[in-house]
């Protein structure tokens, strides 16, 4: 199945990689582990199995309050971020104007700022313009600490469109709006589709950023990281991390198959006869039909 | 169509890293822009033996993450770009997939691992090979670097893949056709190329890594103390905005010179070969 070329080297390059995952995983598996633990501590050897932890989840108005906001900014913020990954990179690529130039190159930038120089950048600027820490004001910094994925993932995207089919379109009398939207969106669609999902599960994840923008109403990163100086609180904690952690599995594999259904425009990709072409072929009539 | 990208661009980065320039330039009277025209903040970061220590401290930690997370993660991107056939898809699921778990939950997953009473502990209890628990885990600038590494690992992987991926078949079958050996077919032809992958995953890895202060503040106790830790502080606690905006300064004076180290020697790696 693999290669073919150097099946020895395929082999022990594949141990490697099932020892990197564990090693990413372990750990993190470990929350799960000790969420369903009868201990307020997370030690061996467990103690028996519970669920009192989760019970605690429920009727807490305070997580539940953490919740909601962080979903309705996650998703705020990944709107914009990818409407403005979407047209930075297209009109850096095709625009041919000195300034989508650079404001692609400006969009990259944040890449290149630590997370705490973010913050501090957006908290002086969100009390000069008045509006103070708020959950615009998280939006806002979002927006910005997804931008370069956005921008990057829809650039190489857009990118990787052979120019002759967006010349075709021009030739037989499209403008230039009417070939973005009907050729080149619906040809790079999955790729809008994972900005989308990576802006929304930065926004989602995000706390180095968001810990100096908001104000009375924390996300659920912040939530967390309120709880984590009570001891006793370690095992809520746990039940909460298993929660995001089941719930960032599902909304992931969702955006798998939404991916693959996307690709039924097909992206054009170098001939590969080492790809198995027939299984590809497959897995997109399964999902087509 | 640039109107969204410009107002986000102009306004959220360039105006607002403006402000902190400026800011770094006021003296601290509790006003939101402070008062005056100064350079004694910057005077008290150069003097200041701390803030030597600290820098120096934080660009070690970063440069063994960024080290500990590109080598790891290269021969994953390897493996994902020629290797996993029809196992691909699956596993770049699986290596993104950390993507969706919190960052600070991986942080966290850390902190009950290494702590005293903890997993690793009481299991080389259970497992009869400690006797009793150790401190030596938790509040260490090892601490660190093993959690940022873990934190960050998935961010390498993709740069490289992506990079490798793009990578025509034909150009290593070319390079075997003219009797290449796989290793020098790999150092002479899928590296060089790679390296553009290799530096943006370095950067996405040592950028973040570098201004982090949860990490230090979960798992590092007093003495690994980092840059981002002591900005927030002033940012904080400490109120004094001027001073933590100069200190954000310097910070990025030293990442455009690391960019710029890094941007030389990617360019005379690509040239020689």
């Amino acid at each position: 199945m693999s290669g073919g070329r150097t099946e020895g080297g395929g082999r022990w390059l594949g141990v490697y990689v099932v020892a990197y995952l564990v090693f990413l995983y372990l750990p993190v598996l470990l929350i799960p582990l000790f969420s369903f633990n009868n201990s307020i501590q997370a030690a061996f050897p467990l103690q028996g199995f519970t669920l009192q932890w989760y019970a605690t989840l429920f009727g807490n108005s305070a997580l539940s309050g953490a919740l909601l906001n962080s979903l309705v900014i996650g998703a705020i913020a990944a709107t914009g971020a990818t409407i403005c990954g979407i047209t930075v990179s297209y009109m850096d690529l095709y625009g041919r104007s000195p300034l989508a130039a650079t404001i692609s190159a400006i969009a990259r930038l944040p890449i290149l700022i630590p997370g705490v120089i973010v913050g501090i950048s957006l908290l002086i600027l969100i009390n000069l313009i008045g509006l103070g820490p708020s959950r615009i004001a998280i939006v806002l910094g979002h927006i910005l600490v997804a931008l370069p994925t956005t921008v990057v993932i829809m650039r190489s995207r857009f990118a990787a469109i052979p120019k002759t089919i967006r010349e075709a379109a021009l030739d037989l009398g499209a403008s230039d709006w009417t070939t973005f939207r009907r050729v080149m969106l619906p040809l790079s669609l999955p790729a809008i589709v994972s900005a989308f999902m990576l802006a929304f599960l930065i926004s989602f994840d995000e706390f180095i950023v968001v810990f100096f923008l908001a104000g009375t109403e924390p996300t659920l990163p912040l939530y967390i990281w309120s709880q984590l100086r009570f001891p006793k609180s370690l095992p809520t904690v746990m039940a909460l991390g298993t929660s995001i952690l089941a719930v960032s599995f599902i909304i992931a594999a969702t955006a798998e198959i939404l991916r693959h259904r996307g690709l039924s425009a097909p992206a054009p990709r170098p001939a590969d006869p080492s790809q198995p072409k027939q299984t590809e072929r497959g897995e997109l009539q399964w999902h087509s039909t | 169509m640039l109107l969204p990208g410009a107002l986000v661009t102009f306004m959220l980065i360039l105006f607002a890293l403006g402000l902190v320039l400026f800011l770094a330039f006021r003296g601290n009277d509790g006003s939101l822009l402070g008062a005056g025209f100064t350079v004694a903040n910057f005077a008290t970061v150069v003097s200041d033996p701390l803030y030597w220590t600290v820098t120096l401290r934080s660009l070690v930690i970063a440069a063994l993450v960024t080290l500990a997370t590109v080598v790891t993660a290269y021969p994953v991107a390897y493996y994902l770009a020629f290797h996993a056939g029809r196992r691909r898809g699956l596993l770049l699921f699986l290596v993104t997939l950390p993507f969706w778990t919190s960052y600070l939950l991986r942080v966290f997953a850390w902190k009950i691992v290494l702590a005293y009473n903890g997993v690793l502990n009481s299991a080389l209890i259970e497992s009869g090979i400690w006797s009793e628990p150790t401190l030596a885990f938790l509040n260490t600038p090892a601490a660190v670097v093993v959690t940022l590494a873990h934190a960050y690992a998935p961010f390498a992987i993709l740069p490289i893949y992506v990079a490798l991926d793009t990578i025509p078949k034909s150009l290593i079958e070319a390079a075997s056709d003219l009797g290449a050996r796989p290793f020098t077919s790999f150092r002479r032809v899928v590296l060089p190329i790679s390296m553009p992958g290799v530096l943006a995953a370095a950067l996405v890895v040592f950028v973040p890594t570098v201004g982090d202060y949860v990490t230090p503040a979960l798992v590092g106790g007093p003495a690994s103390t980092m840059i981002g830790t002591l900005i927030q502080a002033e940012f904080g606690k400490a109120n004094d905005w001027p001073f933590g905006a100069a200190l954000s300064v310097a910070v990025m004076l030293v990442i455009l010179c690391v960019v710029l180290v890094a941007r030389f020697t990617d360019r005379r790696f690509g040239s020689r070969t």
